[in-house]
């Protein structure tokens, strides 16, 4: 019985160690491990030149403009204490709307982001439209103004 | 828990358990998946493409809870030498892999119409991936020795070891910027999801772990038999 006791306890024991290596490695790798940085952390932070990063945040509502008979598309990203305005030219994904959060990949020149590629997040609030519409009705709505779907 | 290392006790228990989890699993797994593709009620984001989360979510739980699972048999089975405890693991690994494969593969087809992406490299999905060649390395290291009980010796330290990672997995959300979301269903407040999506969730959720259990039975009889063949063998071979 015994040396089950000392074999339980050094499991124990090396699995504790390993977890405390493993949480100081997270910890340093932080800055690598974060899939985006919100605007204000963009500009608190100095950058190299070209550097390419990831960007997140809401799109301001009214913010977002596409040129006729072109692809380019320009919109502001904010995290409510900072914005940035951002140029891409491509397919965005359906999730995109004013109000949504996303995440742009690209970089800046000259105090503007050019993104290479927008994609969308969505929350972790599920709910029917008819729920969501109430909400808003009531105004007890905690989202964005846009975030409904275009009714087709 | 040292009355079942008992294999006989053991499998007169699997007889019990068997039919009960045949039954929760097929039905299940019918209301589950008839209430979550008819019956629940499109998402106001996401539309129908919301579906998806109803094979998705409980298979990423079920990746979690059989490696889980694996990790404390292995455990139990290097302190206190049970073979019944390093069986259930052995057979747990391939079911746990299969449901981190299904989580895969569904996230990624969910990620493409919603995120505008099939993959990315954040934390959470990363960790899963890892999760799978956990599951991976833990079969392989198993078969790589003619010694089998240092294979399953071996096999047994990568998942205590790996077990690091299942925290990680569920919290990765949090701690870092992902593109993945927060949890929706296991957090302080209470769900953010409606009743309406939840109900269906839950069943199928249910369906699955009725699922793991039934193939557990199914795997720990195999994996019996195939014991005593051997033994079978090994003393004929020295006759």
């Amino acid at each position: 019985m015994k040396r089950k006791n000392k074999r339980l306890s050094m499991i124990s024991a090396a699995f504790l160690a390993i977890c405390a290596a493993m949480a100081l490695i997270l910890a340093a790798f932080e800055d690598n491990i974060v899939f985006f940085y919100s605007p204000t952390e963009i500009i608190n932070n100095e950058l190299q030149a070209n550097q390419r990063l990831r960007l997140g945040g809401l799109v301001e509502e009214g913010s977002v403009q596409r040129a006729t008979g072109s692809p380019i598309i320009t919109f502001n990203v904010t995290d409510l204490i900072t914005t940035v305005p951002i140029t891409f030219k491509g397919i965005l994904p359906d999730l995109f709307r004013e109000g949504q959060g996303i995440v742009a990949e690209g970089n800046f020149r000259g105090g503007k982001f050019f993104a290479t590629e927008v994609l969308a997040k969505h929350d972790e609030n599920y709910m029917p439209k008819e729920i969501a519409e109430a909400l808003k009705k009531s105004g007890k709505w905690k989202g964005a103004e846009n975030a409904l779907p275009q009714t087709k | 828990m040292h009355r079942l290392a008992n294999p006989t006790r053991f499998l007169r228990l699997c007889n019990m358990v068997k039919p009960w989890a045949m039954a929760i699993t097929l039905l299940c797994l019918a209301t589950g998946l008839y209430f979550s593709l008819f019956k629940s009620p499109p998402d106001y984001q996401q539309s129908d493409t919301v579906r998806i989360m109803y094979v998705h979510v409980p298979a990423a739980w079920m990746a979690m809870f059989c490696y889980s699972a694996m990790a404390l048999s292995s455990a139990a089975a290097l302190i206190w030498g049970h073979l019944v405890a390093q069986l259930i693991a052995k057979a747990t690994a391939p079911i746990g892999a299969s449901f981190t494969f299904l989580a895969l593969i569904t996230g990624s087809l969910w990620g493409k119409p919603m995120w505008g992406t099939w993959w990315v490299w954040d934390a959470r999905l990363t960790s899963v991936l890892i999760l799978f060649f956990l599951y991976l390395g833990f079969i392989v290291l198993h078969d790589a020795f003619d010694d089998t009980s240092r294979g399953a010796r071996a096999a047994s330290i990568l998942a205590v070891v790996g077990a690091v990672n299942v925290p990680i997995i569920k919290f990765s959300v949090d701690w870092w910027n992902t593109l993945h979301q927060p949890a929706s269903v296991v957090k302080l407040d209470g769900p953010a999801i409606h009743s309406s999506m939840l109900v269906p969730l839950l069943l199928m959720a249910c369906g699955y772990t009725g699922f793991y259990l039934w193939m557990l039975i199914v795997r720990m009889r195999a994996e019996f038999n195939s014991n005593k063949i051997r033994a079978i063998r090994i003393r004929q071979a020295n006759r």
